[in-house]
């Protein structure tokens, strides 16, 4: 069979599977609907949440990104694990011992307010929906890269799958396909890191590959030889301080997203949401500790089997003439000697942030222009893995994004239906109708987010990469204070909230405003030194730092608030939590 | 539960989760960032420590940080006859 054949029948084959779990899984009433019934194991819920948190951006872009970015690559590595230590120790258990349903459940009630819920309900459908668009492109990049699918038709394919799931299923059918999805995609990652690390250093683990040959250091030289930066060396591309700043702004905000929270509304007790945490590090560390091995794999091979060749002897190369084609790998003899070199710079000009294949940059001597996602996708046939393991990897991109996009596509359900529907605006509807709005809002938001992927407007690429600074500066303080501060009280934590936000927005709209207003340069070049991806860093700050000012200033939360804290604190009795109460 | 016997649980609570998050700190923000310049004259078998610590040993770290955790709030929750 080719490599074509056994692409469609695996995605066909997995996501009958997905589409059978959910059916299996079918849900009647609320607790099912938003929080699985309470009833996931920590272990299941750990590989849940993997497959909820991991993008097709992870999946796919991550391993490309950092072996461009080679040691300030951390950003990404440590910013996208570090995150689930704070959800672990200060948000975690107590969220699941307070009950209920949903993040705006918990700070509408923590500070007895329907302004500061309806604020929560109206983050979470914002920064869900900035993200699920991402994914919507991943879902076209698989398709169209794999299968040759037309990518709007592969879109609106995609989503009417995950909208099945998590109409019929609701979260518990949600919770088990991504257990799945889960198993998909891991495999399919160690797989092709296992394979490249075997061929190149004759030990098939990844990790031990990368610590224990020197492989990182010969990368790293090769590198110093054309001219490039260093591998191993820090602070080649960012400064200290951007490092460190983007790298928190991504673990706080990864610890405020709301669709990554609520997966721990769904085990039994607060003891087994701690634990669960763990788990699900542990399965998010097996593709990001395999990540960064590949990215020193797949460069240095590339890096060897390219530079310097006749360009006629690279495209003899089967994986080089198929990604050609794609334009993800491209040459361009600048100096025309019919040889390619690698060189630092572009090797094509930018166009709107995307490299114009006519129009070559001469400032630099670059010929060989390498995309991001080539890291992953070509790998497979680099290392000659059999078609079957080639298609796993098409399959396992396309579980990444479903995956993730199942999870924010219901927590923007629970947001609408729950928040603002049943909590503010029609405190008596019955059960029934609560679920049928929240069906209803899990097709609405699924169209919208086909739009947003068909049809991406130039922002939204950029708002994406910001969904955690905002929620780093939104979401966040507001949980923390709520749980470990019983003075905080309403009019801070609103004021705290909206600092923070607005500061975030408006200093991303200032330094991007070329690619989200069209401005010809931008309003603002940093903040202090600190950029765009790592402003959601100082809006938390400021959140934490009106917050705390603004309450001392104003009267002491009602006793009945100061009580829920207590209870929250106290793991004793989460496992009664059962329907509306607690 | 009375209240002295609540403070002293959530005080045995909040210093656990202090010490872990200075570990958690010094192996990200420490040795993956602000020292890893100095700590890559250091090879750990073949790599240098800072780029280990940046690509493979905080995350690690991170793991083991919550599992310890974990282990230690289920002692002290039974300590304080809170647990659930």
């Amino acid at each position: 069979m080719t490599v074509e054949t056994w692409t469609w029948s695996i995605i066909i084959l997995t996501l009958i599977a997905y589409g059978y779990i959910a059916w299996r899984t079918h849900v009647k009433e609320v607790e099912g609907f938003y929080v699985a019934g309470r009833g996931v194991h920590p272990i299941l819920n750990g590989m849940a949440t993997a497959a909820d948190w991991m993008s097709a951006a992870s999946f796919i872009s991550m391993a490309g990104l950092i072996s461009f970015l080679g040691f300030d690559g951390t950003v990404y590595l440590m910013g996208w694990t570090g995150g689930y230590v704070l959800l672990a120790l200060l948000l975690a258990p107590y969220l699941r011992k307070y009950g209920k349903f949903t993040v705006p459940d918990f700070i509408g009630d923590r500070y007895y307010s329907n302004t500061a819920r309806a604020v929560a309900a109206i983050a979470t459908i914002f920064i869900s929906l900035t993200y699920i668009s991402g994914q919507m492109r991943g879902v076209g990049i698989v398709l169209s890269r794999y299968l040759g699918v037309d990518i709007t038709t592969g879109i609106i394919t995609a989503l009417v799958v995950v909208a099945f799931i998590g109409v019929i299923g609701g979260m518990k059918g949600i919770t088990y396909t991504q257990v799945a999805q889960y198993g998909v995609l891991i495999l399919a990652y160690l797989f092709v890191g296992g394979a490249i690390a075997l061929i190149l250093t004759g030990n098939p683990i990844p990790q031990l590959a990368l610590t224990f040959t020197d492989i990182a250091t010969r990368l790293s030289q090769i590198q110093v030889d054309l001219g490039l930066k260093e591998y191993v060396a820090p602070f080649g591309n960012f400064t200290m301080l951007q490092v460190f700043t983007i790298t928190l702004a991504l673990m706080v905000g990864t610890a405020g997203l709301p669709h990554v929270i609520v997966r721990f509304y769904t085990v039994p007790k607060a003891s087994d949401a701690r634990i669960s945490a763990g788990w699900a590090l542990l399965f998010i560390g097996l593709l990001y500790t395999t990540a960064p091995a590949l990215a020193v794999f797949a460069k240095y091979n590339l890096l060897q089997t390219l530079n310097g060749k006749s360009i006629e002897e690279v495209r003899a190369i089967d994986w080089v003439a198929k990604w050609e084609k794609t334009k993800l790998l491209t040459f361009y003899d600048k100096d025309g000697d019919g040889k390619v070199n690698f060189a630092p710079g572009r090797v094509f000009k930018l166009s709107g942030g995307r490299p114009d294949f006519n129009n070559p940059d001469m400032n630099s001597k670059n010929e060989i222009h390498i995309d991001n996602d080539i890291i992953v996708l070509s790998t497979p046939e680099v290392a000659k893995l059999a078609p079957l393991i080639i298609a796993l990897v098409a399959a396992g991109g396309l579980a990444a994004a479903l995956s993730t996009a199942d999870g924010l596509l219901i927590a923007m359900s629970s947001a609408v239906s729950h928040d603002l529907y049943y909590r503010i605006l029609r405190p008596k509807a019955t059960e029934a109708q609560r679920l049928l709005v929240g069906r209803i809002v899990i097709f609405i938001a699924a169209a919208i987010a086909a739009y947003l992927g068909i049809r991406p407007p130039g922002f939204v690429a950029e708002v994406v990469a910001f969904a955690f600074g905002l929620a780093a500066a939104s979401l966040f303080p507001p949980i923390v204070m709520g749980i470990f501060d019983k003075r905080m009280n309403r009019e801070g934590a609103i004021s705290g909230l909206i600092t923070g936000l607005v500061f975030t927005l408006v200093m991303i709209g200032m330094q991007r405003s070329v690619q989200i207003f069209g401005t010809p340069a931008p309003l603002m070049g940093d903040f202090l030194g600190i950029n765009a991806q790592g402003i959601g860093v100082v809006g938390m700050l400021l959140n934490f730092v009106v917050a705390f000012i603004v309450s001392r200033l104003t009267p002491p939360p009602p006793k009945e608030v100061q009580d829920l804290v207590e209870h929250i604190r106290i793991p004793k009795g989460s496992a009664d939590v059962k329907g509306e109460g607690h | 539960m009375d209240k002295a016997n609540a403070d002293a649980y959530w005080k045995a609570n909040t210093s656990l989760i202090r010490n872990l998050l200075i570990v958690w700190a010094v192996v990200s923000y420490g040795c993956g960032i602000v020292f890893a310049q100095t700590l890559n004259n250091i090879k750990l078998f073949s790599v240098p420590l800072g780029f280990w610590f940046a690509h493979q040993g905080a995350i690690i770290i991170f793991i083991v940080l919550i599992y310890v955790y974990a282990a230690q709030m289920n002692k002290i929750d039974r300590q304080f006859g809170v647990e659930d």
